[in-house]
């Protein structure tokens, strides 16, 4: 194995990419454009969720409880009639709808207990867990407030004072972008390696290189360095000035650890693009086998739901893919300003997963070549 | 075919197929024609002879509207080519074979569907079908092989099946671009027969031929010299070689290029070798190659003596490459030993690559470097001392004449540029075995003479040993031995004169011939049905009757559509692989995901640092402890302790009480609790806050009844919560409902995306192009399978939702269904409308990740509902086709609803599908350049 020949293949790989300017405008998408749009569109925290309120009871305590509920976590409620909500509801239109009852206001004065009722629709998990949980309180809160100015001294003072470390606002569009950056990563860099292989195969010049003086690891290796490298330097770009400068994300740690960790998880995922193009027989099976790959670890590696809600056995299962480790590494670094004294098991386990890998597609690619 | 041709005056008076006025074309900077002025007969055979890369190929584009015509006026068939209405009223009329083995035609489909499917395009019923095909087959001698995939017939064998497709419209004009490169010498004869019986039958047709054989020219009516860009001279073989006053097309071809280029041009002699009892270089014994149960090659041996010139002779698929492969230890022979200077050729040896220079025959440079870069990468990888390598690409330069291409890419230059390119890039290193592997195949013939030249020199100054395979007689003539190979056996071994004599034949062709036809006896003695090269019979196809104007001109013609439908679908079934992966694979992803996804999060980790420590701090950390949402870690020492342990992750939640908490709670005295949570990951953060807030509401109510009794609580009021549509609030019920529109989005673009990309990359657009196939019937006929297939996926993944995962379907099955319709129609669209853009599979590939996967997940509602989205990510989430058929899909499995009540969702679907197709039309183009 010679670093010359790696070096030689690996800018012959360079200048291939630069003579395909579509995919390039790709890669400048995926790093910019794509990442500034998924990070904007997030909501903050819960944004402008849907409310609408059925106010049978028009009393004062009904409108105190309307009045409570106003942007940016939630839309200005709607006011419906009972007849609107199921309609409403099953159109998907309100995610929240609170019925107030006739004679609230009176029964409650009159410790007759009313009951207020909360539809939530369950089949939007995300809202419906936490906005569920800010309209009961916002509510409760407002009624005690209420009866408070009737008779005192019946509450507890003790206040929960809820701050939130690290990202004070809870603004998911840091998160957002953070989680967008690492699955542009694996998804270029699983493509770039795996579809070029497929495609120098297809044209008949993978054989050539066999006639040389050149090993097969230290093809894979110029495949590697030279994607990776392409990778890398994009996620630097775009941490530097899309992230940190546009979108102006508080990064508190130190992003060339992040980077290392990318290195990492780059060499893990390149190997992975070799690997699937080593079983895939042609581009068309290349490009199936790629979507089930790249949806689970998009989905599954703890960036898009936390990885706390999963079950166990998948949970398990997910440490076998480098992005898992990579989204903790991420979370850790940037946000909790983690150093390498922290991230160490995670640096290790990319570290791990990407020899395995490689030593897996460099079998495979082995056979691949004969 | 002297007796047919006629003279000169006679072509004065034809009509004209084609005429050319002041034609030119540039690739980029390059420029291919110049000022072309033409007039070309019908009823004959005309032939465009001269070396590669003078623009032959570029004419024959345009003539046939393959490529769009960029200055200049070029009539075909009383029209003008550059009009579309006239160019879709030619199209029924006008054949074209593209350069290259089996171009235009589909790998995986039998020799039958190749016909059946060009059949289709041009509309023709299928007794019409199968009665041309039966008899194209026929007289093409390809009819025992009708089920033999077309990427495994031998190059011949692949060049009659392009004619059969070629033919089977019954065309006026016939264009054929290098039908015979890189077809042997008995195929090649074969084929001109068969082209003279097909004009027998029908002496109407015009055929226009390039080639770069000149011996070939001479059976053709008329001949077009081309040099340059430009027309040298035009007129019968006669008149050329009368005008020239030379021996041969070849000689006469010569004469006519300019004096420069002809310039020091003599004729290969190459000097006989001094019988040196030399080293061996080469020396193959008992070399044989199984491949499953089909012997490649079949105990071959042989002994190649240094500096000789050693060359290998055989039809293709007769087992030249392999045993080529196994001599630079490409292939490890199934037995026998191949021995390089001595040494057993083993895999994987260095020291043995450093000593071989290969040409293969695929053509192996990197066509995204430029000609120095090759050449520069190539002496890097040999290792050769990097201030060396300048002088040695100047030196490889100046030999190969590559000068004025230096920068260029390689797929912009000719073939025979291209040819001599890899010759100097196999040979930069210097090494001591050249192993050729039919290195000149469609090169000119000055080119190939000083190309001899070259390795003349090799073998007599530098005592390279060549080791070369080749089709052309008179390059077998010069090597020192010759081998003919056939079906993996070698017949015959020995000096080129020797051969001659033994058959007592007066060429070498002949000769070779004799010795084929011998062999084909031979094997068809034994069994008939595998011989390679059946003789043609010598019925000619039945011209008759009119040319079926059955087909039709209209816009729109169903019957090209299914011919497209058919083919890709025919692609789809011999890759069961791809369509398994699809099925199986969304099935398998639904139930990860459906399952994975869960917004209920458990698990959560907190401790607390209590500075009070009494009984009533206690109670409080224990109702955390005991919800089940969180896990108790060991108590936080100091606030150095929490900092560190909510850095490193440990905590996602601490809680802090007060000194004095459980006095200041006895007094009324108000106090405050401090809960930190970890906001890194924000969505986990805000379950955390509320489940947070709901323990701490239900801890202060259990205080208040134990204080104050419960009429101090019950005076409040109730909140209800109703959880509607999925009253266990489980994952699976809420996720799968929106994980079966990502899937049905996801897999059928990935399906679809490359259909259409992938012949742009491997040259099928051709048959595009040049058939009457409107870009509608097209994009839709190649659509229809991958909407079936995707159907199948749907009902796939709604079974399994419904009857494995146990998801209640309380809606109208119909209506889902009937969206899911419109929904992958619009998805595998998306897929066509990528493909029609892009132009390498693997920007479309990376396009189909991007534009579906990230849209998909983050804008359509699946996590976060569309209306609480922002900006430009909000827009996108209004537009895209997911967002609506997740409503669509939640409300008929979740909310029991039909479709009056969804019937909104279905419009912007209905929008979609048209837009869509709309676009793909107008991106994809009907004519290249």
């Amino acid at each position: 194995m010679r670093g010359r020949n790696i070096l030689q293949l690996g800018i012959k790989e360079l200048r291939g990419l630069a003579r395909d300017p579509m995919l390039l405008v790709l890669i400048v998408y995926a790093f910019t454009l794509s990442i500034y749009t998924a990070s904007r569109a997030m909501p903050e925290t819960l944004n402008q969720a849907a409310i609408a309120i059925v106010d049978e009871d028009q009393s004062p305590v009904s409108a105190r409880i309307i009045t409570a509920f106003n942007p940016p976590y939630f839309s200005v409620p709607r006011i419906i009639s009972q007849s609107e909500m199921d309609r409403r509801m099953d159109a998907g239109l309100d995610t929240f709808a609170l019925d107030i009852p006739p004679n609230f206001q009176r029964d409650l004065l009159a410790g007759r207990s009313p009951t207020i009722q909360l539809n939530i629709d369950a089949t939007r998990m995300t809202q419906a867990f936490s906005g569920g949980g800010y309209v009961q309180s916002i509510t409760l809160n407002e009624v005690e407030e209420f009866l408070a100015g009737y008779r005192g001294g019946t509450t507890m003072p003790v206040d929960l004072v809820l701050r939130s470390r690290f990202n004070q606002e809870l603004n998911k569009g840091w998160f957002g972008a953070i989680n967008n950056v690492i699955s542009s990563v694996t998804m270029l860099s699983i493509i770039l390696t795996g579809a070029a292989l497929i495609r120098e195969r297809e044209h008949g010049t993978i054989e050539h290189l066999l006639v040389m003086p050149v090993t097969a690891t230290e093809i894979m290796l110029s495949k590697i360095w030279s994607m990776g490298l392409v990778v890398l330097a994009a996620t630097a770009f775009s941490m530097i000035f899309v992230v940190q400068g546009l979108l102006s994300v508080p990064i508190s740690g130190s992003v060339t650890l992040f980077l290392a960790g990318g290195a990492l998880q780059l060499f893990a995922t390149t190997s992975l693009g070799i690997f699937l193009a080593t079983v895939a027989g042609s581009m068309p099976q290349f490009g199936m086998l790629l979507m089930l790959v790249l949806l689970p670890m998009q989905v599954l590696s703890g960036g898009t739901s936390p990885r706390e809600s999963m079950p166990e056995i998948i949970q398990t299962i997910m440490l076998a893919a480098p992005n898992t480790h990579f989204v903790m590494l991420a979370q850790a670094v940037l946000f909790r300003g983690a150093g390498l004294d922290v991230v160490w098991p995670q640096l290790l386990a990319m570290l791990a997963i990407g020899a395995a890998l490689f030593a897996l597609s460099l079998r495979r690619f082995r056979q691949f070549l004969r | 075919m002297t007796e047919r041709a006629p003279v000169a005056e006679e072509l004065g008076k034809r009509p004209v197929a084609a005429r050319i006025k002041a034609a030119s074309l540039s690739y980029g900077k390059t420029l291919a024609l110049k000022e072309i002025n033409l007039e070309l007969p019908s009823g004959i055979m005309t032939g465009l002879i001269g070396p590669d890369g003078v623009g032959k190929s570029s004419l024959l584009s345009l003539i046939s509207g393959a490529r769009a015509v960029q200055q200049g006026k070029i009539e075909v068939l009383e029209g003008d080519i550059a009009n579309k209405e006239h160019r879709e009223c030619i199209y029924a009329r006008i054949a074209y074979m593209p350069q290259g083995l089996g171009r235009n035609l589909y790998p995986t489909l039998s020799v039958f569907e190749n016909v059946d499917f060009f059949g289709r395009l041009f509309g023709h019923n299928k007794q019409e079908r199968a009665k041309r095909i039966a008899e194209l087959l026929r007289s093409t001698g390809l009819s025992p092989f009708a089920d033999r995939p077309a990427g495994k017939l031998s190059g011949g064998m692949k060049q009659k099946l392009g004619l059969c497709c070629a033919l089977i419209h019954d065309p006026d004009l016939l264009i054929l671009d290098e039908p015979t490169t890189g077809v042997d010498p008995l195929s090649r004869r074969q084929f001109w027969e068969l082209i003279d019986d097909i004009r027998q039958g029908r002496p109407d047709m015009s055929v226009v031929v390039a080639t770069a054989y000149m011996e070939e020219a001479e059976r053709f009516d008329w001949l077009v010299a081309m040099d340059a860009g430009q027309v040298l001279a035009t007129g019968t073989p006669d008149e050329l070689r009368q005008r020239t006053g030379a021996q041969s097309l070849d000689a006469a071809f010569i004469a006519l290029l300019p004096e420069e280029r002809r310039r020091g041009h003599q004729d290969v002699v190459i000097p006989p070798r001094r019988d040196v009892e030399g080293e061996v270089a080469i020396e193959a014994e008992h070399l044989t190659m199984r491949f499953g149960n089909f012997t490649a090659v079949d105990d071959v041996s042989f002994r190649i003596d240094k500096g000789e010139i050693f060359g290998f002779l055989g039809s293709n698929g007769c087992g030249k490459t392999t045993t080529m492969k196994m001599l630079t230890g490409l292939l490890v022979p199934s037995e026998g030993q191949a021995r390089l200077f001595g040494q057993e050729v083993e895999p994987g040896d260095m020291k043995v690559r450093q000593r071989v220079g290969y040409m293969s025959q695929a053509f192996s440079l990197y066509t995204e470097l430029t000609v120095r870069q090759n050449l520069d990468l190539h002496a890097r990888l040999f290792g050769m001392k990097a201030a060396a390598i300048p002088a040695r690409i100047e030196e490889m330069v100046s030999r190969f004449g590559l000068n004025e291409v230096l920068d260029a890419w390689p797929d912009a230059l000719p073939l025979g540029i291209r040819q001599r390119l890899s010759l100097a890039v196999a040979l930069v290193h210097s090494p001591e075995i050249l192993i050729l592997d039919e290195p000149t195949s469609g090169v000119d013939p000055i080119a190939r003479d000083s190309f001899w030249r070259i390795l003349s020199d090799l073998s007599r100054q530098d005592h390279v040993t060549i080791f070369v395979s080749t089709h052309f007689m008179n390059e077998a003539q010069l090597c020192d031995r010759i081998s003919l190979m056939h079906a993996g056996k070698v017949l015959v071994s020995e000096k080129p004169s020797v051969i001659m004599e033994k058959r007592g034949a007066r060429t070498l062709e002949e000769a070779f011939i004799g010795y084929l036809e011998d062999a084909i006896q031979e094997s068809a003695d034994s069994e008939p049905a595998e011989s390679e090269s059946m003789p043609v019979q010598a019925v000619a196809p039945k011209p008759a009757q009119p040319a079926p104007q059955a087909m039709s001109k209209r816009f729109f013609d169903l019957r090209r559509l299914f011919a497209y439908t058919q083919r890709e679908s025919l692609e789809l079934r011999r890759d069961p692989i791809r369509a398994t992966l699809a099925l199986l694979g969304s099935v398998i992803l639904m139930f990860v995901i459906g399952y994975g996804i869960n917004m209920d999060v458990g698990n959560l980790t907190f401790a607390v640092l209590d500075r009070d420590d009494t009984t009533t701090s206690r109670d409080y950390a224990l109702q955390i402890a005991g919800s089940r949402y969180f896990t108790e870690k060991p108590p936080i020492t100091d606030y150095a302790d929490l900092d560190r342990r909510m850095r490193n992750g440990e905590l996602n939640l601490a809680i802090e009480i007060p000194p004095g908490f459980a006095r200041d709670v006895a007094r009324g005295k108000a106090v405050e609790i401090g809960a930190w949570i970890d906001g890194a990951m924000p969505a986990r953060a805000e379950t955390v806050r509320g489940y947070v807030q709901g323990i701490h509401q239900d801890w202060l109510t259990q205080k208040a009844r134990q204080r104050y009794g419960d009429a101090a609580v019950t005076g409040n009021f109730q909140l209800a919560v109703r959880y509607r549509y999925n009253p266990d609030i489980q994952s699976i019920v809420a996720m799968v409902p929106a994980v079966i529109p990502l899937l049905l989005l996801m897999i059928p673009a990935m399906l679809a995306v490359l259909s259409v990309v992938r012949e742009k990359e491997l040259g099928s657009i051709i048959n595009f192009y040049v058939t009457p196939v409107t870009p509608l019937e097209f994009l839709l006929g190649k659509q229809l399978p991958y909407i079936a297939l995707a159907m199948i996926n749907f009902v796939m993944l709604t079974a399994f939702a419904i009857f494995v995962f146990r998801v209640p379907f309380t809606g109208s099955l119909v209506t889902l269904t009937a969206a899911a319709f419109l929904y992958v129609t619009a998805t595998t669209a998306l897929g066509l409308v990528i493909s029609a853009f892009m132009k390498s599979q693997i920007a479309a590939i990376f396009g189909t990740a991007l534009l579906t996967l990230i849209p998909a997940v983050q804008y359509s509602g699946i996590i976060d509902p569309v209306s609480s989205l922002q900006g430009a990510g909000a827009v996108i989430g209004r537009i895209y086709p997911t967002t609506y058929f997740v409503t669509i899909s939640r409300g008929t499995f979740s909310k029991g609803l039909g479709f009056s009540d969804l019937w909104t969702d279905f419009v912007p679907l209905l929008i979609a599908i048209p837009v869509l197709l709309l676009l793909g039309t107008l991106l994809l183009k009907k004519q290249a350049g």
